[in-house]
Parts: structure tokens; C-alpha cells; sequence
């Protein structure tokens, strides 16, 4: 399985997100300049979290209008897999590939800590090999983490299957706290209609060996493997 | 526009912060009145905070060899050889009054030097601590000033990239006036790509990096080197502002040139900006340096060359290039979207010129500039020895669950979880343990090796005694390394004090680097880099005497370090290490009774060395499940903290009948290890500690839901998370 990371400047967790893609899928990612106008042909785009062009003006607003874009917002639309972790779900909601905002925390501080994410929908290409209702503990570190919808739109993700990850306590039950930033209905992840774009805020990719702590998200990096690799 | 030829008045000298004989030494030297720009370059040079005048004498007493020391102090950052041909690059700066004047701009910023510091010598920046003193939590500025420090170190950490992993903070009135932001970074490069100040060759082009500059900071260096008045919001303008994102671009750019052979020599440009920067380069490597400001990429128009040399905007580098690579680095730093100007070259002549509009508006000796400097043998008393407090006349005014519980939610005691999850502290995934033990452990790429990194001091025992407070800084950053298993390698330091110009403060400073220098020597543990930072006062009152040690020690396996929770129900606790029920200067004495008298507990480096080795080989060996070191608030504080972060209670046995038990639970006596086992191996390892002549005992057994003692009340772990955690987010949000 071929994958790329996209690098606009200001971009920090690359080498996180590299590392355990390398090791889901044996191969290191090919690393794509965002100056770029056209990526390789790869089976998997990810853009990592970070603070893009340093989250001025809005997180992810002038990421999702450099000259990769362009390129990036077709393939999507052609099929291919993108993944957006943190600053990355950020440009991908500003691109429109994915509905809905990510706003101020609600109580306005930046929030590193461990989070319990419910695998809301277990069949997909991201999430096939965790169980439908698991609870997977990743750690969040963001500031702009507070998922926004419209009614509307909450609705549509909900009736078409696409919110894929909800903040819960350990025990799979909503709860006091669980929900790190104020997100509408406890929303840490979702997929487009298609299915092959998924944005979250939680960082898994910094959970994938024990030595730190928990392994819980390689499952993720392992799922998209596992789909792509038969495609 | 200023112009360079204004009249140099006394007043204009004095406004610049020297001193009329030290204007008179600039006379001499030069063999003419100063150019207004000069009279600032002179000023920028010459404060305490870049030619540390009063502390140079003193700081020469520090161990600063060893024999993985690659790089000591003198250059941006210490470097320490690590194996495998790795180094790690270290060290820890002060931004106290910008921090005060404008505490998220002033953390924020101080967090950028100390990284720009690190990535300079050619390292990557891995681990990020700060050691942070604020006022008594009743002053109506402390709320302000903790939540402002906070987020501009989580501001400029977090969006950097670098993970901050630990530090220290705690609350004294005597910080009201002037509270401490030291920054400590630290980096990992390969032995055979370190970088270095010292600039070579003759007529090579000396090439300005990074951000534009602005007005912005400028005299920030003398600002740093002068106690506060009522005036203190006065000199907001001289604080710098940080852009984290540039920093970031800043440090992928500098590495990938690095990756060149174009780089002879490189400066980032910090307190006093070009001025300390090029001067800096040109004297280490013996040569002249030529600069033309017209050259220089700048944020505003008309900008003087006064205020050019002396402005410190952040994101700045300078280097000197192999002739004939401009435009391998342009090409970079383009690609990083980052200002690139070639702005000067080097001289034979050891003279820094400096042009602007074709004009000479300085022209100095540049050796002169640095090594005449003046230097202090400042006048200075010891400090009068406090009267012993003997154990046994200290009442216990509660029983000892009351007191543990006040302990436990007092200001300097209780958890910083609130701060540290405003940090970044994963970023990178490599870090092994996190904020809350008794240090940081961050793996080095892929492991097997980490570092341990910590820091510590007690500013309370510095007070009541220099040079025992001074070695206890050091013995505890020593002992919390070793508590997570790993070998201590080299300390850096921020001697953080108030003006030296008073004798009784000199005397702590003195104090302090004698009692630091004993203990380094001891425990082999030498200083590689560091910083001063005096005039920490307002209004005639100066901050308790903080020499703040960062620690940094090897793990060769990360799989074989220690935390300090308790693991399992039912293991042996022992205790390595001597208790003589010492409370003065205690957080006991000081919670539970309001007294801050008595010595400190003296620190015996013999104890703490033979104690230190044992438990390091104990962890090494992975036959202790568990260990935390005992420090503030004593043996009952240690066991509170490994049960809260294990969720598992203990029984403690009955207390020896020699001391009352609030004196042997709560006494802060040095070189002590609260430890687990398994039983069997508990034993084996009280047999062993023994026979090697060690203080051992056996002081209970993990288990239940609570901490029970002989004849008191089960305090619950519930209870005391609630205070403990309690404090400090009720304290920031009510």
C-alpha cells in the first residue's frame, strides 16, 4: 500500500503520523511539499495534525487553499482514502470534503490528555478492525477541537452512518468530562458520504506501542492497510 | 529618525545602564566619546545579563568536564556525548521580567530562545521543561500572571512541536514582585554535525536568517539587567513577540542546510539581537566582522541603525557561509518562505563596522567588546546561620491525616495537571513518562536509549542556607534521574537571584555556586550550560535566591526505568536512606504551623551517592516495581503521591519510638527512596542494602483504598485526590 503525507509549513506531527503508517503498512510514506501541484499516485493521502501556516487567520483556512489542494480535492472525489488527523480533519472541513467546523475548545484552552473514543460504526475502511461499540483510549492535543453542525447536517451525518468516533467515559457510556472540547453530540470523528475520507481530532497515531503507554490506534493505521492492500 | 551623532550626556549614559566608571572604561578603550550606536552596542555588551560582570568570577568554580562533555558552557547550549555517536544539547535560560511585564509574550518568547538555542548546535529539539515561581496565590496578580506564563509556553511548545514534559512550579510572596520563567530545551544531534559560534575564514559572507526585524524588544538585555520600581508596565515595549510558526520553519530550514557543507558558523540572535550575535561570531573566531543594515530585512520603514542593532525580534539567525554556497541557502530558506540576506562578511581587522546609508556609524574593537567587559569582585557576607529546629519541640497541631490532607492541597504540593494538559507533552511519540513523576523520560527515536530530564530547586533551603540549598538542587535533580533508573550525565543552570550590588545577595550567590560546585564535583555531574539572571527584585525586596538545575541523565533501555506508582496490592515498601526527623525549613513547618525558620536538612553527597547507585541498579535489574524520591513534604507526602498514581493504597508500620511521628512522616531529611517489591524480593533487597551499609528499612505494604497508620483514621485515596487535584483548577477558575 502506497501512502503520502501532505507537509504545509507549520505542520508538527508528521513524524508521528510517518511512523505509524511505516509501521502499519511496511512502507514509509512518500512526504509531498504542499507547493506541490500534483501527488503521486498513492492509495492513501493523510494530512497530520500541526499548525498550519500557524493557524492564522482560522485553523486550516489557508492549508486548504495552497497549491496542492486542488489536486488532493480531485482525487478524493475520484475515490482515493484521505485521512486528516487534528489540523488535518481542520483542512479537510475547510475544504469541504468534510461537512461541519471545528471551533475554539469550549473553555478556551489548549487541552492535551488521554480521551475514550466509541467506534460508532465498525465496518469501515478506517475502522475494520476494531469492534462495533469498542472504546480505544488516544490522546487529544488541540486547541480548535469543538466540532460544529448544523441541525441539518447533524442529522445527515447521523442517518447516513458517517459519525465514526464519539467521546465517551471508559465504559463506553457518555459522561461528564469525556468530551475534551465541547464538540456537538460528543463528535471526535467523521467520514464523508462516500466513506473513503474520515477527519478526526484524536491523535492515534501517537498510540501504536506500548512503550507509549497504549497501542489502541494502531488499529486504525492497521485497517486502512488491511482495505487498501485488497484494493 | 535618531540620529547617530546626538550629544552622549551622563544621562543618556545612565539611561543605558552603565555605570560613569564603566562609560570612563569605554572612553579609554576606544580613545573617543561613543557614537550614539555605539554608546548601544556598548550598553547591550556590557549589561549583567550578556557579560554576567558580577557572577563570572564565581561561576569559574563549576565543574564543567567530564568525560562525555563535549561542549561546556560558552557556546548556545551544552553538549553531552550519549553513545552511538548521538549528542544531546541542552539548556536552560531565564525571561523573568518580560515574563512579568507580559507574561504570555515573555513565556512564550523565552521558550523560543532556549529552542533556537538548542537547534543552533545543529540539534533537533526533543523535550521541553520549565521551572515557574509566582507569587503568593492571594496577590491580586498571581491569577493573571500563572494563566498568561501558561499559555504562552503552551502557545509557542505547542506549535513549535516540541513536547513539554515537566518542570516545577510553586507560589511565594516574595515572588510577588518579580516571578521566575526558566526555559529549558533540549536536543538530539549526531556527534559529527554539532555547530558552533566561532566564525573562520577571511571575507566570508555573513548571512542574516529568519524574520524580519522590527522594533520590538529593543533593549530588552538592559531591561533584564535592572531591578523593577513602580514602573515595571512602563517597559511592556520592550518585550519581544514570538511567532512560533516562523520558529518552526526557522528550524526545519537551519537543519536542511545543515545537511550542506555551507554552514562555517552559526548564532541565533537573542538578548541583544545582532549586536551580541556578530560580535559573538567575529571574537570567538578572532576575526572582524563587517556588517551593512541596509541590507537587513525589515518589518518597518526608516528603522535607524541603533535601533537595528539593538532590537531582539525572534526568528532571527546569523551564520557565516562557505564562499560560493548563497545560493544553495537562499534556496532553502526561500523554500521555508523565510528572509534571506547577505548582510556582511567577515574581516581580518577584528573590528566590528558597522554602515547604514554608506555611512560608518560604529566602528570598534570587537575582542574588546566582549573580553574587556567589565568584571566584579563584588563586596559580599554569608549568610547568618538559621538556629536548629528540634524535632521534638515542633507540636503536631492535627492529626497526621489532617496535616497530610492539607499537604496534599496546599499551593505547592498539589497536582499541576492543569498546567501540564495545557502542554503538548506527546508530541513526537516519544515520550515515556510523563509531567507528575519524578522525571521526564523521552526515547530517542526508536529507542532502546531515552533521556531523563528534570528540574529542581528548593528556593526556601537556598535561603536559609546558600550553600546547602545550592547542593541540594543538585542532589535532588541527581536523585530524581536516578529514581526513573537512569544515569545522570551534566546539569545546565539558571541562577536566578536579586541585585548582586547588595552584599547579602551576593553572598547567596556565592553560597549557592559553592554548594552547587560540591555537589557536581561529588556526584560527578558536571554543569555544561547555563545562564544568570540577577536584579530579580522590586522596590528593594529581592526573590528567594532560585538556582534552578536542569538535569539530564541516560537510560540506556527505556524498558528498564521506574515510576512511581504503585503497582500491585500487597508489595513490601522500603525505604533507602537515613530519617533524622529534619523539619526546619519544611512544608510542614510552613503549612501546618506558619513558621519558614530552621536550617534546611543538610545534604550528605556521600549518602546521596552510595544511596543513588544502589536504587538505580535495583531499577536496572527490574527488581523494584516502583520508587519516587523523598523531597518536600516528606516520607508520608512520597507514599501519597505513589498510591494516587496507582489507585493503590498502603499500611504503614508503626513509626520508630525515636522520633514523634509527624517529625519521622513529614521530615524532609535528603538522599531517600521510597521503593516496592514483591516480598521475597523485598527482603533479598534489605539483606543486600545491609550488607553494602545502606539505611534500609521496611515502612509497610501496599494494598486497599486508603493509607492506614498505627492509631489514626484510614485516609482515603479519594479524600486526598480530591484535595490534591482540587487546588490549582479551583484556585485558576473560581
Amino acid at each position: 500500500m502506497r501512502s503520502a503525507i501532505i507537509l504545509f509549513p507549520g505542520i508538527n506531527r508528521e513524524r508521528d503520523m510517518a511512523r505509524a503508517l511505516t509501521r502499519a503498512t511496511g512502507t514509509a510514506p512518500a512526504i509531498v511539499w504542499h507547493k506541490e501541484t500534483s501527488l503521486p499516485p498513492v492509495d492513501l493521502i493523510v494530512i497530520p495534525g500541526g499548525f498550519s501556516y500557524g493557524d492564522y487567520l482560522r485553523c486550516g483556512a489557508i492549508a486548504a487553499r495552497s497549491p496542492i489542494m486542488p489536486d488532493l480535492i480531485a482525487r478524493a472525489e475520484a475515490g482515493v482514502t484521505v485521512f486528516g488527523v487534528c489540523n488535518g480533519f481542520q483542512v479537510l472541513t475547510e475544504t469541504g470534503l468534510l461537512p461541519g467546523a471545528l471551533m475554539r475548545n469550549a473553555d478556551l484552552k489548549f487541552v492535551c490528555r488521554d480521551v475514550h473514543l466509541r467506534v460508532e460504526t465498525a465496518g469501515t475502511r478506517f475502522t475494520n478492525r476494531y469492534t462495533q461499540g469498542q472504546v480505544i483510549r488516544t490522546p487529544v492535543a488541540h486547541g480548535d477541537g469543538n466540532y460544529f453542525a448544523d441541525p441539518e447536517t447533524l442529522a445527515r451525518l447521523k442517518g447516513e452512518d458517517q459519525i465514526v468516533f464519539r467521546y465517551v467515559g471508559p465504559n463506553g457510556k457518555p459522561a461528564e468530562n469525556a468530551n475534551p472540547n465541547g464538540s456537538i453530540d460528543d463528535i471526535a470523528g467523521i467520514r464523508n458520504a462516500r466513506g473513503n475520507v474520515l477527519g478526526m481530532m484524536p491523535h492515534p497515531e501517537d498510540y501504536i506501542e506500548p512503550a507509549q503507554g497504549c497501542s489502541d490506534g494502531l488499529g486504525i493505521f492497521e485497517s486502512m492497510a488491511a482495505a487498501l492492500e485488497q484494493a | 529618525m535618531i540620529p547617530n551623532d546626538i550629544p552622549i550626556t551622563p544621562e543618556l549614559v545612565a539611561d543605558h545602564g552603565l555605570k560613569p566608571d564603566e562609560y570612563q572604561r569605554i572612553l579609554d578603550l576606544i580613545g573617543r566619546e561613543p557614537t550614539f550606536t555605539e554608546l548601544g552596542i556598548f550598553s547591550a555588551m556590557w549589561n549583567e545579563h550578556c557579560s554576567y560582570k558580577s557572577s563570572r568570577l564565581w561561576l569559574k568554580k563549576l565543574p564543567t568536564t567530564g568525560p562525555r562533555v563535549i561542549q561546556g558552557p560558552g557556546e548556545n547550549a551544552g553538549v553531552v556525548d550519549i553513545g552511538d555517536g548521538q549528542a544531546v544539547v541542552f539548556k536552560m535560560e531565564s525571561h523573568n521580567h518580560p515574563s512579568f511585564i507580559e507574561p504570555y509574550q515573555g513565556a512564550a518568547t523565552g521558550v523560543g530562545g532556549i529552542l533556537r538555542d538548542v537547534f543552533t548546535m545543529g540539534a533537533r529539539p526533543v523535550a521541553a521543561l520549565n521551572t515557574l515561581r509566582f507569587g503568593d496565590p492571594d496577590h491580586p496578580k498571581t491569577r493573571h500572571l500563572v494563566s498568561g506564563v501558561v499559555a504562552g509556553i503552551g502557545g509557542y511548545g505547542n506549535s513549535f512541536g516540541v513536547p513539554t514534559v515537566g518542570g516545577e512550579v510553586n507560589f511565594h510572596p516574595r515572588y510577588n514582585g518579580n516571578i521566575l520563567v526558566n526555559a529549558f530545551a533540549a536536543g538530539i544531534a549526531s556527534t559529527d554535525g554539532i555547530f558552533y559560534a566561532a566564525a573562520a575564514g577571511i571575507g566570508n559572507p555573513i548571512v542574516y536568517l529568519g524574520s524580519k526585524t522590527g522594533r520590538d524588544g529593543i533593549h530588552g538585555a538592559t531591561m533584564a539587567s535592572a531591578e523593577f520600581g513602580e514602573d515595571a508596565e512602563e517597559k511592556r515595549p520592550t518585550v519581544q513577540v514570538g511567532d512560533p510558526f516562523s520558529e518552526k520553519l526557522l528550524l526545519e530550514a537551519c537543519l536542511e542546510l545543515m545537511q550542506t557543507d555551507a554552514v562555517i558558523a552559526i548564532q541565533d540572535m537573542g538578548a541583544a539581537g545582532l549586536t551580541c550575535s556578530a560580535v559573538e561570531m567575529g571574537a570567538k573566531g578572532g576575526l572582524g566582522v563587517e556588517l551593512d543594515l541596509d541590507h537587513v530585512p525589515c518589518r518597518e520603514t526608516g528603522m535607524t541603525a541603533y535601533e537595528m542593532m539593538l532590537s531582539e525580534s525572534q526568528e532571527r539567525m546569523l551564520m557565516v557561509l562557505r564562499p560560493g554556497k548563497e545560493d544553495v541557502a537562499r534556496a532553502i530558506f526561500e523554500k521555508w518562505d523565510l528572509d534571506f540576506a547577505v548582510i556582511g562578511k567577515t574581516t581580518d581587522t577584528r573590528r566590528f563596522v558597522i554602515r547604514r546609508h554608506g555611512d560608518v556609524v560604529a566602528d570598534l574593537p570587537i575582542m574588546e567588546l566582549g573580553d574587556e567587559a567589565p568584571v566584579y569582585d563584588r563586596p559580599w557576607v554569608e549568610t547568618e546561620p538559621a538556629a536548629p529546629v528540634d524535632p521534638h519541640a515542633v507540636p503536631a497541631t492535627a492529626s497526621i491525616g489532617e496535616a497530610l490532607i492539607k499537604l496534599m492541597g496546599s499551593p505547592d504540593l498539589c497536582s499541576r495537571r492543569w498546567i501540564w494538559e495545557q502542554y503538548d507533552h506527546l508530541i513526537l511519540g516519544n515520550t515515556i513518562q510523563r509531567p507528575g513523576g519524578d522525571a521526564a523520560v523521552v526515547r530517542i527515536e526508536d529507542g532502546p536509549k531515552a533521556l531523563a530530564l528534570t528540574l529542581d530547586v528548593t528556593p526556601r533551603y537556598c535561603e536559609a542556607d546558600p550553600v546547602e540549598g545550592g547542593k541540594q538542587a543538585v542532589a535532588e535533580a541527581w536523585r530524581n534521574l536516578t529514581a526513573v533508573g537512569a544515569a545522570p550525565l551534566a546539569v545546565t543552570d539558571c541562577l536566578n537571584f536579586g541585585s548582586p550590588e547588595r552584599p547579602e545577595i551576593m553572598g547567596q550567590l556565592v553560597g549557592a555556586i559553592e554548594g552547587m560546585a560540591a555537589a557536581c564535583e561529588a556526584l560527578a555531574f558536571p554543569v555544561v550550560s547555563g545562564n544568570v539572571s540577577l536584579y530579580n527584585e522590586t522596590s528593594g525586596e529581592a526573590i528567594l535566591p532560585t538556582p534552578a538545575i536542569g538535569g539530564v541523565g541516560l537510560l540506556p533501555d527505556f524498558d528498564r526505568s521506574a515510576t512511581l506508582a504503585f503497582k500491585a496490592e500487597g508489595e513490601t515498601i522500603l525505604m533507602i536512606g537515613a530519617t533524622g526527623g529534619h523539619l526546619g525549613q519544611s512544608l510542614y513547618l510552613r503549612e501546618m504551623l506558619g513558621r519558614e525558620d530552621g536550617p534546611p536538612p543538610p545534604v550528605d553527597l556521600e549518602a546521596e551517592k552510595r544511596n543513588g547507585d544502589f536504587v538505580r541498579a535495583l531499577i536496572g535489574e527490574k527488581r523494584v516495581s516502583a520508587v519516587h524520591d523523598c523531597a518536600d513534604g516528606g516520607l508520608i507526602v512520597a507514599i501519597a503521591e505513589m498510591a494516587l498514581a496507582g489507585d493503590i493504597g498502603a499500611t504503614l508500620s508503626r513509626t520508630p519510638h525515636s522520633l514523634p511521628p509527624h517529625a519521622y512522616l513529614f521530615a524532609e531529611d535528603q538522599a531517600r527512596y521510597v521503593l516496592t517489591a514483591p516480598a521475597d524480593e523485598a527482603e533479598r533487597i534489605v539483606r543486600e542494602a545491609a550488607a553494602a551499609s545502606l539505611n534500609v528499612s521496611v515502612i509497610g505494604t501496599t494494598g486497599g483504598k486508603a493509607l492506614t497508620l498505627d492509631g489514626e483514621d484510614p485516609i482515603y485515596l479519594s479524600t486526598l485526590r480530591a484535595c490534591h487535584e482540587g487546588w490549582l483548577p479551583d484556585y485558576m477558575e473560581r
